[in-house]
C-alpha cells in the first residue's frame, strides 16, 4: 500500500531536522494562512498559478531562486560551522551521515534551483521584452516549464522531513550511488527531483530558440540583437543540446536502481566511468550555460552605466559563440586522474586553456567600454566591477586546474571548490544579482534602494574572499573537499575565516532582503514613470515600466542595434501612435500547475515505490496534458480601444513628468 | 520610437504563424530526442561486448523475426504518409482510414517486441543478466516506449478529427506527429543496423 513509506522515514530522532520542521510548518502555515486571511486565492490562481505571461513566470522563477537560496545558503554555513570545530579530534555537530546530505544538497540545490532559474527567470523577463515580441512562443508550455521546476525544489525539500536526501556529492558517482551502497530513497529523490526539473528546464530551452529565431520584431537582424538576447540564445541551444544527456545518464542509473540492471554497477560488466562521462558532457556545458546570460546581463549593464555603445558587439557574439561550441570539448578535465592517458588528458587540457581566450576577449571589451565613459557607480555597475576582478581570479585558478599535471596534485582538495566558487559566486550570482537590480524597475514599476543594495554587494564581495580564500590556502596544503573532521590542527585558523566570511555573506543576503522590504516599502518614491530610468539603450527600455502584459502596444520596427538610444537621440521615441489594433494574446491556463502536481505525487510514489499511486498520477499527468489539448479557446483578443486606454495613460503620465 | 504596424508581425499567435512555430519547436525538441537516443546508443557501443559470461546477440536475436518488425515500422510509415496525403487533399475520411491503419501495424509492431523480450527473459536472457543485456532492453525499450506513445497520440487525433474535423490545430498537430513517427522509424533503422544486423556480419 505505502510502498516502503514508513513512519520510520521521518527523522524525529535527529533534533536539527526536527526543528527546521517546525520552522517551515509554521512558515508555512503562516504565509497560507495570510493568504486566507487577506482572500487571496482567488487572485494568486487567477493572476500568478495559472498565468502565462511571460514577466510573471519569469518572476516566480526568480522567487524560486531566493527561497532555495536560504536552504542551499543554510547548508553552507553548517558545513563552514562544522569544519570550523571539528578539528584534531573533536567530532563537530553533524554526524558524517547528515553531514554528507547537507554537501549533496548544497550542490543540488545552488545549481538546479538556485543559479538555473534566476537564469531561466531573468531571460523569460528580458528576451522578449528585447526583442519586441508579446509573449514566448509557447507561453503554455512556459507555465509547464516553470511549475516542473518548482514540483522538483518541492521534492528536495520534502526528502529533508521524509526520507532522507542522497549522501553522494551533487554529481551522484555510481559506484557509491548504485543500490548497494546507497540503499535509502536519498538517490531516488535526487534522480526524481532532477529528472522532472530537467524537463522543464528542457522545454524552456526550446521554446526561448524559437522565441528567439522566429518573433524577433521587423528589421532585427541577428547581428541587431541585443547581446543579453544573444548570449540567451547560445545558452538555449546548449540546454537543448546537452539536458537530453541528463535526463537519459539518470533514466540508467534508474534503471539500475529500480530494474536490477547493470550499467554503472561493479557487477556483470557494468561500467561506473560511463557515467562519469556522461554526467559531464552535461556537466561541462551546464556552467556555461549558467555564466553566459550573465556574460549578457554584465554587457548591457555596462554599456548602459558607462553612457556608450559596447566596445565590440561582434567579438562579443563570436566569443559568446565560441564558448559555447568550445564547452563541448572539455568535459573531461573533471577528470584528469581516471587514467586516460597522456595525450587525451593534454587534448582536454589544451582546449579548456583555449576557452579562457574567447572569455578574455569579453572582459577586454568591458574594460574599454567602460574607458573615457561617463560611468555612474549604480550597485549593478559596483556589481559588473566586482565580477570583472574576482572572475578573473577564478579563471586564472581554472587555468592552472586545466594542466593535467597541476590537476593530479589539486584535484578533489579544496583549491577546486575554491575555484568553481569563485567562478559561480562571482560570475553567476553577482551576474543575476546585477541583473535583478538593473531590471526589476521594467517589471516592478519602481526602482531598488540603493543604498542596501550597495551594503549588499560590499557584504558579498568582502564575504566571498573571506570565505574562498582561505580554501585555495587549504587545498594547496593538501585538504581535500567535503571532509566531516580532520587531525591537522593548523588548518582549523583558516576554516574559522571561512565561517566568518560565510557570515559576512549572511549579512549581505539579510541586506538584499532589506532592500526588498525597504524599495516595496517606499516605491511611491521610487517610481519609474518614464520606462527608463538608467537612460538605457536596448528595446525593453521603449515601453513602460512595469511593462504592459502586452509589452508593446505596436511591434516596433528595427533600424538599429541600439534602437532605443537612437530614437531618443532622434527624437523618435515616446511619439504617440495615432490609432491602435486588436492585440492576440494566449489566456491564462491551470492545465500546466495540474500536470506538475500530479507530476509531484508521481514523483514522490516513484522514489517510495508506491506503484499503484504512481500508476494513477501519471494517468493524471497524460489524462490532463489531453485534456488541454481538447481546448479550442486558448487565446483572445485585447480589444484596441483597451489598448488605446492604458497607452493613453502612459502618454499622459510621460507629458506630466515632461 | 518608431511605431510602424507590421501586420504579419502582430498577428504572432495567429493560425498559420502558431502553426509554423509549433513545427519548428517540435522539430527541435526531436533533436533533443535525437540525443538521448544518441547516450543509448553509445551506452550500448562501450556496452555490447560486456556479457559477463551470460549469452550474447548471435545466439539469442532471431533476424527473419527482426526483419518482420523492421518492415512493418517500414510499411507504416507508408501508410502515415497515405493520411498525409489525405490531409492535403482535405479528406478527413481518408486521413482518419490510413491513421487507423497505421495505428494497427504499429500496435502489430509493439506486440512483436513485447513478445520477443518476453521470450528473451523466458530463457533467462534478462535485463539484469548482463551490461550488454541492460543496454540491448534499455534501447529497444525505449523506441518502444516511444511508439506507443506515438500510437495513445494516433487515437487522440482520431478522436479530435471526428470531433473538430481537419481544422488549423488538427493540421499543425498532424504535422508533428507525422515527423515523431518518420523520426522513430529513422531510430529504428540504426536500432535494426547497429544492436541487431551487426551481430551477424
Amino acid at each position: 500500500m505505502f510502498g516502503k513509506l514508513t513512519l520510520q522515514a521521518i527523522p524525529y530522532h535527529e533534533p536539527i531536522i526536527m526543528g527546521t520542521l517546525v520552522v517551515v510548518l509554521l512558515g508555512g502555515a503562516a504565509l497560507l494562512g495570510a493568504i486566507t486571511y487577506y482572500g487571496k486565492w482567488t487572485y494568486l490562481w487567477k493572476e500568478w498559478l495559472t498565468s502565462v505571461d511571460h514577466k510573471r513566470i519569469g518572476v516566480m522563477y526568480i522567487i524560486l531562486a531566493l527561497v532555495m537560496l536560504l536552504r542551499g545558503f543554510a547548508d553552507a554555513l553548517m558545513m563552514r560551522a562544522q569544519q570550523a570545530i571539528a578539528a584534531n579530534g573533536a567530532e563537530g555537530y553533524l554526524p558524517p551521515h547528515h553531514y554528507d546530505q547537507i554537501f549533496t544538497a548544497h550542490g543540488v540545490i545552488m545549481i538546479f534551483f538556485v543559479a538555473t532559474p534566476l537564469i531561466l527567470g531573468l531571460m523569460n523577463v528580458i528576451v522578449p521584452l528585447q526583442i519586441g515580441a508579446r509573449d514566448v512562443a509557447f507561453p503554455f508550455v512556459n507555465s509547464l516549464s516553470f511549475w516542473l521546476s518548482a514540483v522538483g525544489a518541492v521534492l528536495v525539500m520534502m526528502s529533508m522531513f521524509v526520507g532522507d536526501f542522497a549522501a553522494t556529492g551533487w554529481v551522484a558517482y555510481p559506484p557509491l550511488s548504485e543500490l548497494g551502497y546507497s540503499p535509502t530513497v536519498g538517490v531516488d529523490y535526487y534522480i526524481w527531483s532532477l529528472q522532472i526539473s530537467g524537463l522543464g528546464t528542457l522545454l524552456t530551452g526550446i521554446n526561448l530558440v524559437v522565441t528567439i529565431l522566429r518573433m524577433r520584431a521587423p528589421g532585427m537582424t541577428l547581428m541587431k540583437m541585443p547581446v543579453f538576447t544573444w548570449t540567451a540564445l547560445i545558452t538555449n541551444i546548449l540546454i537543448v543540446a546537452v539536458f537530453p544527456v541528463l535526463t537519459a545518464t539518470l533514466a540508467l542509473l534508474t534503471a539500475d536502481r529500480y530494474l536490477d540492471m547493470h550499467f554503472f554497477t561493479n557487477e556483470l560488466g557494468g561500467n561506473a566511468m560511463m557515467y562519469i562521462n556522461l554526467i559531464w558532457v552535461w556537466g561541462h556545458p551546464e556552467v556555461y550555460i549558467l555564466i553566459l546570460p550573465c556574460f549578457g546581463a554584465f554587457s548591457e549593464i555596462i554599456a548602459t552605466f558607462s553612457g556608450k555603445p559596447l566596445f565590440g558587439y561582434k567579438s562579443m557574439v563570436y566569443a559568446t559563440s565560441s564558448i559555447g561550441l568550445l564547452s563541448f570539448f572539455v568535459w573531461l578535465h573533471h577528470f584528469f586522474t581516471m587514467g586516460s592517458g597522456a595525450n587525451v588528458n593534454a587534448f582536454f587540457g589544451i582546449m579548456t586553456s583555449i576557452i579562457s581566450i574567447p572569455t578574455g576577449v569579453k572582459l577586454f571589451n568591458w574594460l574599454f567600454t567602460m574607458y573615457q565613459g561617463r560611468i555612474r557607480y549604480h550597485s549593478s555597475t559596483l556589481w559588473t566591477i566586482g565580477f570583472m576582478v574576482t572572475f578573473a581570479i577564478g579563471g586564472m585558478t581554472g587555468v592552472l586546474l586545466a594542466v593535467p599535471g597541476a590537476d593530479f596534485v589539486l584535484h578533489n582538495s579544496l583549491f577546486l571548490v575554491a575555484h568553481f566558487h569563485n567562478v559561480i559566486i562571482g560570475g553567476v550570482l553577482f551576474g543575476c544579482l546585477a541583473a535583478i537590480t538593473f531590471w526589476f524597475p521594467k517589471v516592478f514599476g519602481f526602482t531598488l534602494n540603493e543604498f542596501w543594495g550597495k551594503v549588499s554587494f560590499w557584504c558579498w564581495l568582502v564575504g566571498f574572499y573571506l570565505a574562498f580564500m582561505p580554501l585555495y590556502v587549504l587545498g594547496l596544503d593538501g585538504m581535500t573537499r567535503r571532509m566531516n573532521h580532520y587531525q591537522d590542527p593548523r588548518w582549523q585558523p583558516w576554516l574559522i575565516v571561512a565561517l566568518c566570511g560565510a557570515l559576512t555573506i549572511a549579512a549581505g543576503i539579510l541586506a538584499m532582503f532589506i532592500q526588498f522590504y525597504v524599495s516595496i516599502r517606499d516605491r511611491d518614491a521610487h517610481r519609474d514613470t518614464t520606462g527608463d530610468p538608467w537612460n538605457g539603450r536596448s528595446l525593453e527600455w521603449a515601453t513602460a515600466s512595469p511593462a504592459p502584459f502586452y509589452n508593446f502596444a505596436h511591434v516596433p520596427a528595427i533600424t538599429s542595434l541600439e534602437q532605443h538610444w537612437d530614437d531618443k537621440r532622434e527624437g523618435r521615441a515616446y511619439v504617440q501612435p495615432a490609432d491602435y489594433e486588436d492585440i492576440h494574446m494566449p489566456k491564462n491556463t491551470g492545465a500546466g500547475f495540474i500536470v506538475s502536481m500530479f507530476g509531484l505525487v508521481l514523483c514522490f510514489a516513484l522514489v517510495w515505490h508506491i506503484w499503484p499511486l504512481a500508476i494513477i498520477s501519471l494517468i493524471g499527468v497524460v489524462g490532463t496534458f489531453i485534456a488541454r489539448t481538447y481546448d479550442r479557446h486558448v487565446d483572445y483578443y485585447v480589444p484596441a480601444a483597451e489598448v488605446e486606454r492604458i497607452e493613453n495613460a502612459r502618454y499622459a503620465q510621460l507629458t506630466e513628468v515632461a | 520610437m518608431t511605431v510602424t504596424t507590421v501586420e504579419h508581425v502582430a498577428a504572432h499567435h495567429d493560425g498559420h504563424e502558431a502553426g509554423s512555430l509549433t513545427t519548428v519547436g517540435f522539430w527541435i525538441y526531436l533533436m533533443s530526442d535525437c540525443l538521448i537516443f544518441a547516450v543509448l546508443f553509445a551506452t550500448f557501443g562501450v556496452l555490447a561486448g560486456n556479457t559477463a559470461g551470460g549469452p550474447g546477440g548471435r545466439e539469442l536475436f532471431e533476424l527473419p523475426f527482426v526483419l518482420g518488425e523492421t518492415l512493418l515500422l517500414l510499411v507504416s510509415s507508408f501508410t502515415f504518409g497515405a493520411a498525409m496525403l489525405n490531409l492535403h487533399a482535405g479528406r478527413r475520411a481518408g486521413v482518419i482510414r490510413w491513421l487507423m491503419v497505421t495505428f494497427v501495424i504499429g500496435a502489430a509492431f509493439i506486440g512483436m517486441e513485447v513478445y520477443e523480450f518476453a521470450k528473451l527473459i523466458h530463457e533467462g536472457a534478462t535485463p539484469g543478466t548482463s551490461a550488454f543485456l541492460s543496454a540491448y532492453f534499455t534501447l529497444v525499450g525505449t523506441h518502444g516506449l516511444h511508439v506507443a506513445c506515438g500510437l495513445l497520440w494516433i487515437v487522440v487525433m482520431v478522436h479530435q478529427l471526428l470531433r473538430f474535423g481537419l481544422d488549423d490545430i488538427a493540421r499543425r498537430r498532424l504535422a508533428c506527429l507525422s515527423l515523431f513517427w518518420h523520426f522513430l522509424d529513422l531510430i529504428w533503422i540504426c536500432v535494426f543496423t547497429f544492436v541487431y544486423l551487426r551481430e551477424f556480419v
